[in-house]
């Protein structure tokens, strides 16, 4: 087994591991581990925007910023990270554009800005353009033009490597274990400190907008060696995918004047949303979505409704709002390129003629590792440091984005706490020593390979993933019942003690195993189902994307109170409820205190 | 509809030389595409076969092989696109040009040290604006290399170029796409550099302009238009022209 020794070793390369990899290797040895090359992350994906009050276009401020982001997440956010989000977003997209992100411009030369949902001026008032955009593949630019700086600074990559397994030696972080995908052998990195940055764990849901590889690893890892996942019953799910595939349309189709339209012919988010309408935060549209097609007015009786970005139709609504602005085909197709693609490829539908047809699509975890401002992982409800270890991006829960993240928050977050996990851990890394490996660092996981390469059991990783997906699509979803979610956690139960007890799987082989890495990603989607249910059962009340019918109101008394759960020595989960929203904003500023939530 | 999938595999643990393998499926749509095919093939049937995938909506960039003769991402295909009728039959082999790990898995390497080799990043030491925000740039300079910017690294057009299968060491069109992105940026100051880079026997010279990496970008970005503008550069000396 071949050990190697950096002092910092991040896990992931999307915008968040990248960021924080440009700062740390600065100053300290500094390896990248992803099991993707690291222009195949996820970021990459991110369509419409970057969400920054760099006031190009109109008016903007910060607080304005931190307050939308505070409402959005239904006042769970702690109002500290909110607010270091909202101040922090400016420098850290200016200095995007320094390292090179070709963002489209206003006709001043400026970065140009797009209206985005739940994104408003003064406290809550009309929407605003905020979200920092290159055409419709934002996220796409923020990814490449990290990567080519960090091959411009020379930032050690170990590419198709698969973290595994992390290594503690007592109270403290000791580095990770991975598996070379190309020819099977493991690696120890010892280090001083550990980031994971490995993105979100949208697989565990049936129709969902996620790639194939986020299945949520370092969530899982974490969890196992003892760190609590925090939040988890909180995921999003984005209004407008598309139709059975799950495949996303960005926001900024709305932010652009696209509205949605059910099988009546009404645009119905007036109902839901009678101030801002279809740019409402995404739990408001999901719902409103949902609801409609409960009352059988989805597109022929059918499980969808329809985005329509058609000039005819946004310029009705523009006049029809007092508007002056008016759109025609051409200004879509420099706008939303790639959406327009996407639906031409796999639709068969013009956008600029047709409607698009839609539907709720699993997207986004606002909970994850438990983290403070700097990026350090914290264990308890006093947010005791677990020295050593990070996390930022997807998979961390700093919390921001409370129980609904608004849309462009993410590639925010990204980049201001990748770059604040970063710097830290190069100070900690300067101020540290290397504590020695335990024996045998990888035994444990190294056994649990080989159980599942030599399993002769009867169910495929397939058959048993499915049947997760669609339980927690059906059960775990957009709305939620305490019998739904009982079933959801009976059957993802079941289907962790098939996984252990009747797995097969047919490569036995070394190199580029994919067969066994996907089960051992199976195994992770399993944990995480697994907690995400139970933590949704325990919540009793409706807040954000956690939406129950059994209990429809939300519960400030009682429930202004993030979700730790540990796992039992017994395999069983233990949840705490004692860790308090930071209300900090609210102290100072009454427009900050939790009240009824309306668009 | 049924499938066949006729797929090129080699896994060289066990395989002296790689072979055809087919695999039929039943109850594909017309829509589906064909990563999905590929993935039941994987899951339902042999577990063994190795293929490269991540986001599925042709964004990532992994999944890029040659599907009937053609590079293409197996996400961006759709199986009415390739035929129609009950029975398509479908072909599948990795890309070419670069060294086989497994099955449809290649070595990425050399494509992305083609890649490295250009100075695929944005340079420039000038002073940054005073006022601490943003350097300043035209709409009509930022649509000069627009195209460019759209590219992901799938290295479908560089297997796809006879020029480079001739010869492994040509740069190919992806590196000289990167190095457009930056040479027409009116903000990067590198592009002399570049330039050079690219001027050396095995540099932007070697294209005959076939247009097969145009074809084969499923970006659709116009790779040899770009190429062109390269050699333009290389031409006219590395000044910024200014947009029309």
């Amino acid at each position: 087994m071949q050990t190697h020794q950096y002092e910092a070793v991040i896990i992931g390369a999307g915008g968040a591991g990248l960021m924080a990899a440009l700062y740390a290797s600065r100053h300290v040895k500094t390896a990248v581990i992803s099991k993707l090359y690291p222009t195949r992350s996820h970021t990459g994906t991110a369509q419409g925007g970057i969400g920054a009050a760099l006031g190009n276009l109109e008016e903007d401020r910060p607080e304005w910023h931190a307050f939308d982001t505070v409402k959005g997440g239904d006042y769970l956010s702690d109002q500290d990270a909110a607010l270091v989000l909202a101040e922090e977003a400016v420098s850290a997209v200016i200095e995007l554009e320094h390292l090179g992100l070709p963002f489209d411009r206003t006709s001043e030369g400026r970065i140009s800005q797009r209206r985005f949902g739940g994104h408003t001026s003064g406290f809550g008032g009309s929407p605003v353009r905020r979200a920092c955009h290159a055409a419709d593949r934002t996220g796409h630019m923020i990814l490449q033009t990290l990567y080519q700086q960090c091959i411009k600074n020379d930032v050690m990559f170990f590419d198709e490597y698969h973290v595994i397994d992390l290594i503690r030696s007592g109270d403290t972080v000791v580095g990770v274990v991975a598996i070379n995908i190309n020819d099977g052998k493991l690696h120890v990195f010892h280090s001083k400190a550990v980031l994971f940055a490995t993105g979100g764990w949208g697989k565990v849901w049936e129709i969902t907008s996620n790639a194939h590889t986020l299945t949520g690893d370092g969530n899982a890892i974490t969890y196992r060696r003892g760190v609590p996942m925090q939040d988890m019953e909180f995921f999003q799910f984005h209004p407008t995918g598309i139709y059975k595939m799950g495949i996303l349309i960005t926001e900024g189709v709305r932010g652009e004047g696209g509205v949605l339209i059910n099988d009546r012919g009404e645009r119905f988010m007036e109902r839901y949303a009678p101030s801002i309408k279809d740019l409402a935060s995404r739990d408001v549209v999901s719902r409103a979505i949902y609801l409609e097609l409960e009352a059988g007015r989805g597109i022929k009786g059918r499980r969808y409704v329809h985005l329509d970005v058609t000039p005819e139709t946004v310029n009705r609504y523009l006049a029809e709002a007092g508007e002056d602005r008016r759109i025609d085909a051409e200004y879509i197709e420099t706008r939303l390129p790639d959406i327009l693609d996407f639906c031409r490829t796999y639709l068969g539908v013009d956008p600029v003629k047709e409607p698009m047809p839609v539907q709720p699509t699993a997207h986004y975890g606002m909970g994850g590792i438990p983290t403070d401002l700097d990026g350090r992982a914290v264990i308890d409800g006093s947010r005791t440091p677990l020295p050593g270890l990070y996390a930022a991006g997807e998979c961390a829960c700093v919390s921001v984005h409370g129980a609904n993240r608004l849309g462009t928050n993410s590639l925010t977050d990204l980049i201001v706490f990748g770059r604040r996990s970063g710097k830290h851990m190069a100070e900690y890394c300067q101020g540290a020593d290397f504590v020695p490996l335990p024996d045998n660092p990888a035994g444990e996981v190294e056994a649990e390979l080989q159980r599942i390469c030599t399993a002769s059991g009867s169910r495929k990783p397939y058959e048993i993933r499915a049947e997760m997906q669609q339980i927690m699509m059906k059960h775990v979803g957009v709305f939620r019942t305490a019998s739904g979610m009982q079933e959801a956690l009976d059957t993802v139960r079941r289907l962790q003690e098939q996984f252990k007890t009747d797995l097969v799987i047919d490569d036995r082989g070394q190199r580029f195993n994919t067969d066994l890495l996907e089960a051992w990603e199976l195994g992770c989607l399993l944990d995480i189902a697994e907690v995400t249910a139970a933590s949704a059962l325990a919540r009793q009340e409706s807040r954000g994307a956690h939406s129950r019918d059994d209990f429809p109101k939300r519960d400030d008394e009682k429930w202004m109170v993030h979700t730790l759960a540990y796992p039992t020595d017994d395999g069983g989960i233990r949840l705490d409820h004692n860790k308090p929203v930071d209300m900090s904003l609210a102290e100072k500023d009454e427009r900050f205190k939790a009240k009824e939530r309306v668009y | 509809m049924r499938v066949t999938m006729r797929i090129r595999r080699f896994n060289p643990e066990k395989d002296q030389k790689p072979y055809w393998a087919d695999y039929t499926l039943d109850q594909v749509e017309p829509n589906d595409r064909v990563l999905e095919l590929l993935h039941r093939v994987k899951w339902e049937q042999d577990g063994t076969l190795s293929f490269r995938r991540s986001c599925a909506h042709g964004v990532c960039g992994s999944d890029g092989m040659r599907i009937n003769g053609v590079n293409r991402l197996a996400c961006k295909v759709l199986v009415n696109a390739l035929d129609s009728g009950d029975h398509v039959k479908i072909q599948i082999e990795p890309m070419l040009g670069l060294h086989v790990i497994k099955d449809l898995i290649v070595d990425m390497e050399p494509f992305f040290e083609h890649y490295r080799s250009v100075m695929p990043y944005f340079v420039n030491d000038d002073p940054l604006p005073e006022d601490g925000r943003e350097r300043l740039q035209s709409p009509a300079n930022r649509a000069q290399f627009d195209d460019t910017t759209k590219c992901i690294l799938c290295a479908c057009c560089t297997t796809s170029c006879p020029s480079f299968w001739a010869n492994g060491d040509y740069v190919g069109p992806a590196a000289i796409v990167q190095a457009h992105r930056f040479i027409y940026d009116s903000r990067d100051n590198a592009a002399a550099e570049r330039l050079k880079v690219l001027r050396e026997p095995d540099g932007v010279w070697r294209c005959r302009t076939i247009f097969n990496c145009t074809s084969a970008c499923p970006r659709e970005i116009e790779v040899t238009r770009a190429i062109a503008e390269v050699k333009a550069a290389m031409r006219r000396g590395v000044k910024h022209p200014d947009p029309e």
